[in-house]
């Protein structure tokens, strides 16, 4: 069975293009340029679906984006709008939320049981008892609606975004939005026009010779016009401050979906109306169709909606529905005209509709009922600009109120008129908004002071002096006698909303919360006016006094994928990274950078560097070069500790407190010249520590001599650690004396290693052993890094990663800030008890400080070694009182240690724990409890140094 | 994302940039009282009208500098560069 009709004058299918799919397994056919809907339409078929919550049959109710019944699985794809988007050959489409067939539905027996799933059931029900939440949670989830995601075998593609910077965005491509855009892009400014559907033209689409001549003449322009650019299939669904927009591209030529991120001087919102359904019994029977859908069904795709048909009007999209069904061959059974007082009260019908009751008496044979009742503004983006809409009782819809002066509404959104009276109020709208965005574009550019002055001058402010459009009469058609449904996509019918009003919710954003009405992916274009004449007349209120529920964004529900995008976060890699993947490193991504954890045996390159030398890439620890005769003063300010009589050649170890007292980072910095100073910062913390440093110097003391520059990258940092590493550089180093007297421990010395200029070496010791860590210019570090390697084959120079310096630190005892303290330890917890000086005049969270160092209730971080050396607990496992679940610390950091042959731990510690010998309890995660003993170092291993000293 | 005025560089997304919270004194660290010092750390006016808060430019000048802000509104003034 077909219902595809003969030719008809303004259809958008090519005849000449089949497209085979299938529909549920079944092979079909439709046209280049059918919809998937009106293809499947074409087939025969009246089911497209069940509903969510009650498994009702549904059809085709509006034929466009919105329809609540046409959300379809198309291959791995889930909730595709069968409504709107294009029918492709090879389609795989099929039903959703239908189990286990659509024929048979065993969750329709729901709609026997309504009475549980009634308002606000989500609340009522499947609530107790709690231990059967998980069964609930399993069974609902068969019974909920959307299509399944195939996530292992999508075939997808990148999503993508876009940045755009349009002086005016039109929202909507019909006359009046297209009208505006041309005035607009003819005034000078660059215009965005976004129009929701594959085509520009809105309602005259489906419209009569005239309109859709009119529509091709204006898209034509559009696409002509070298300041406009047409993004069609694609939707505004957002409009945030300072008119940032987003725009839901899908119609781009390589990336499935776009989010495009628009900054507009001048928002023109040329939404059109979206038709509402009218509520009665059996309204979401398949074969009631709104006025608009048989328009499109019949002029668009050349579907014939059904074979007898009655039409209720209430006005001109209603009249020419009539004479487009007429036209189509479909016997007009009578035709109701709202106008005069008459309507539908109740269809009957499984499958179909079969009868058709009317408030006369009458009781009519049909298979089809189309309905003409009235219109929703969908005023979302004017809400989103702060807009409160006002209901106007006589032309029975909602204008807007106030708005802010970036944002204009034209169109249907503003009144009625003919086709040539909203293309003039779009055009008048569009001059308006080019004035307004061009002088925003004239300030913005002069506000900028780098930029030149502008070379044009700024256009003389315009007022707003458009003639507005006539709001023409409607009668208020919502409900009818009996109940029907109000959200098709919720399965929310007008008695669910009577009755929550009987409960007490009856404020409009109350009852849309209780019984989720206009919460589905209509997001209240369909339900909302309903939805508050049915509280209107529950509460026994005006319509004016409902008011409405606020819009927020999104305008229609945006795919995830597009709102991911692509990630272009960079990943910063040191000069070296490409040589320690080439050598069989394993990456480690540590913030930012991504680093060689380990190049095959972590425990053999830790031994490596106690026994001979090891080389490890340090240079993500952040690097700040100050200059200038106050550095001092600035080091005084952020460390706790004292810098002003840090002699020149000499390197310091210095800790941070934020203002609250709490541990905020470390390094080592030296001393190179009287006034020129090298600050090291943990890798995580580097990008912080500067903008810190920056705002201190900035905002509190400009008067200070200094200048910070940031040389993370700039130097590539190696730390040559081991026995053998002085033995090493002295074979590499010119200029420099590496002998113990000349260059002691924490000192800095700059020279030339492998023949490379203004390197930075100083003698510190994080691993342990005598160690060297040498700043190489980025450029040089490949070389000198090979270098080393080449030359220290004899000494056993062999790199070591992340993971075999994490260990070596932790057999030291050296803490790492984030890793051993977290957000609330203060210095005491860290042990800095030697370091902080509080007899500075100003220091970071010195009152913090003092407070601190006065209490005795602070945890404390201790080496703590288990009892039975072969267990290593897991960080982050707790320590808890005995058998007592109280917890009375936890891990921070835990290894086996090469060099000792047992577990090694940090641990913080209540204080009660802290002296050396106590006997703790570790809680691991298998729910072991084991024993361990507090350490009197932190350090397990050399605790007196004598190793790095040497 | 709202629009900030950076003195140096114009009009930038906020995201470009990083708020650094209203603008507030710092009591002197070395003789104040430490709830005096509190107030300093936790307390804020946060009123729901205008504010003069603080933003550096971290994706360009790098230049902290201060606007007035109304928070209920977003509506922007009287930049100045620190």
């Amino acid at each position: 069975m077909t219902n595809r009709l003969p030719a008809q004058p303004g259809e958008v299918i090519d005849r000449s293009t089949s497209l085979s799919f299938t529909w549920n397994g079944k092979q079909m056919t439709g046209y280049e340029g059918d919809t998937i809907a009106s293809a499947i339409a074409a087939n025969g078929v009246d089911v497209f679906g069940r509903s969510m919550k009650y498994h009702r049959r549904r059809g085709i109710l509006t034929a466009d984006h919105w329809d609540p019944n046409l959300f379809l699985q198309v291959g791995d794809e889930p909730n595709v709008r069968a409504g709107s988007r294009k029918l492709q050959a090879g389609m795989v489409v099929s039903t959703q939320n239908v189990w286990p067939s659509l024929k048979f539905d065993l969750a329709a027996s729901n709609q026997l049981v309504g009475r549980f799933l009634s308002s606000g059931f989500y609340y009522k029900t499947f609530m107790r008892p709690q231990f059967l939440w998980p069964l609930y949670q399993k069974i609902l989830r068969k019974f909920a609606p959307g299509g399944e995601i195939h996530w292992e075998t999508s075939t997808h593609g990148a999503y993508d975004k876009r940045y755009v910077h349009p002086d005016v965005l039109v929202a909507g491509g019909g006359p009046a939005g297209m009208g505006a855009a041309l005035a607009a892009a003819d005034a000078g400014a660059s215009v965005l026009l976004v129009e929701h559907y594959t085509e520009l033209g809105g309602h005259l689409r489906w419209g009569d010779d005239a309109q859709r001549a009119k529509a091709a003449e204006l898209a034509a322009a559009c696409e002509a016009h070298a300041n406009i650019e047409v993004l069609v299939d694609s939707t505004v669904t957002g409009r945030y401050d300072h008119n940032w927009i987003a725009v839901n591209q899908r119609s781009h030529a390589t990336a499935p979906e776009r989010l495009v991120k628009a900054r507009a001087g001048v928002m023109v919102v040329a939404a059109g109306l979206i038709e509402r359904p009218y509520v009665f019994a059996g309204n979401d029977t398949p074969g009631v169709i709104l006025a608009g859908a048989a328009r499109r069904l019949i002029n668009l795709f050349s579907v014939k909606p059904g074979t007898k048909a009655v039409v209720m009007t209430a006005n001109e999209e209603g009249d020419g529905a009539v004479a487009d069904l007429e036209r189509a061959g479909v016997e007009i059974v009578a035709v109701l005209d709202a106008r005069k007082g008459e309507s539908i009260v109740a269809v009957e019908g499984r499958g179909r509709v079969s009868k058709v009751q009317v408030n006369d008496g009458r009781m009519l044979s049909a298979d089809t009922v189309v309905t003409a009742t009235g219109w929703t503004a969908p005023t979302s983006l004017l809400n989103m600009g702060g807009d409160r809409p006002v209901y106007d009782p006589v032309a029975a819809r909602y204008f807007s109120n106030s708005l802010p002066s970036n944002i204009l509404a034209t169109g249907g959104i503003a009144g009625d008129g003919s086709t040539a009276e909203l293309e003039a109020h779009g055009r008048a709208t569009g001059e308006l908004a080019a004035n307004r965005s061009l002088r925003r574009r004239h300030d913005r550019v002069s506000q900028t002071a780098r930029s030149g002055a502008p070379t044009w001058a700024k256009p003389e402010e315009v007022a707003d002096s458009r003639t507005p459009l006539a709001r023409n009469p409607h009668p208020e058609c919502y409900r009818s006698t009996t109940h029907g449904m109000v959200d098709f996509s919720e399965d929310v019918s007008s008695k669910d909303l009577v009755q929550a009003s009987k409960e007490g919710f009856d404020s409009i954003e109350l009852m849309k919360r209780y019984t989720t009405v206009t919460m589905g992916p209509s997001q209240g274009k369909l339900e909302t006016v309903n939805a508050a004449s049915v509280l209107a007349e529950a509460n026994g209120v005006e319509m004016a006094d409902i008011g409405t529920t606020v819009w927020r964004p999104p305008y229609s529900p945006i795919s995830l994928g597009a709102l991911a995008g692509r990630i272009l976060e960079p990943v910063r890699r040191s000069a070296l990274q490409d040589w320690h993947e080439a050598h069989g490193s394993t990456p480690l991504l540590a913030g930012q950078w991504v680093r060689p954890d380990q190049y095959g045996d972590a425990m053999a390159e830790a031994a490596n560097v106690r026994a001979n030398v090891g080389l490890i890439d340090v240079t993500p620890l952040g690097k700040l070069d100050l200059r200038g005769a106050d550095v001092p003063k600035l080091l005084e300010l952020v460390y706790v500790n004292k810098w002003q009589k840090l002699d020149v050649g000499r390197v310091r170890y210095g800790a941070m407190v934020a203002e609250d007292g709490v541990v905020s980072d470390d390094g080592v910095t030296g001393r190179l010249g009287e006034d020129h100073w090298l600050m090291t910062t943990t890798s995580s913390g580097a990008g912080a520590i500067w903008e810190m440093l920056e705002d201190w110097l900035q905002t509190a003391h400009p008067e200070w001599d200094v200048h910070v520059t940031a040389v993370t990258g700039g130097l590539t940092s190696i730390n040559v650690a081991g026995p053998n590493s002085r033995t090493l550089l002295e074979r590499l180093t010119e200029g420099v004396d590496l002998s113990a007297d000349a260059f002691p421990y924490f000192s800095v010395r700059t020279g030339k290693v492998a023949g490379v200029s203004d390197c930075i070496i100083w003698r510190i010791g994080f691993t342990g052993e005598l160690s060297y860590e040498v700043h190489v210019p980025s450029g040089h570090a490949l070389h000198v890094w090979e270098t080393l390697l080449e030359t220290g084959v004899d000494l056993g120079c062999a790199p070591f990663g992340v993971e075999a310096q994490r260990i070596l630190r932790l057999e030291k005892g050296h803490y790492i800030v984030g890793q051993d303290t977290d957000g609330l330890s203060k210095a005491p917890t860290a042990g800095l008890g030697g370091l902080v000086k509080l007899d500075k005049p100003d220091t970071l969270g010195l009152p913090e400080l003092k407070h601190a160092y006065g209490r005795d209730d602070l945890p404390i971080l201790v080496g703590i070694q288990t009892v039975d050396g072969s267990i290593v607990p897991e960080e982050a496992a707790q320590i808890v009182d005995g058998d007592q679940n109280t917890i009375l610390g936890r891990i921070t950091s835990s290894r086996m240690s090469p060099t000792l042959g047992r577990s090694i731990c940090l641990g913080q510690v209540d204080p009660s724990l802290s002296a050396a010998g106590t006997e703790i309890t570790v809680l691991m995660a298998d729910g072991r409890r084991i024993k361990a003993l507090v350490q009197e170092h932190h350090a397990h291993f050399d605790h007196e140094g004598a190793r790095q000293r040497v | 994302m709202i629009i900030v005025p950076c003195p140096n560089c114009g009009p930038r997304n906020s995201g470009d940039l990083r708020p650094a919270g209203e603008v507030i004194s710092r009591p002197d660290p070395a003789t104040c009282s430490l709830s005096e010092w509190r107030e300093y750390l936790y307390m804020r006016p946060n009123p729901a009208g205008w504010v003069t808060e603080t933003w550096y430019c971290r994706g360009g000048c790098r230049r902290y500098f201060t606007i007035e802000r109304n928070t209920a509104t977003n509506e922007i003034r009287g930049q100045e560069a620190s």
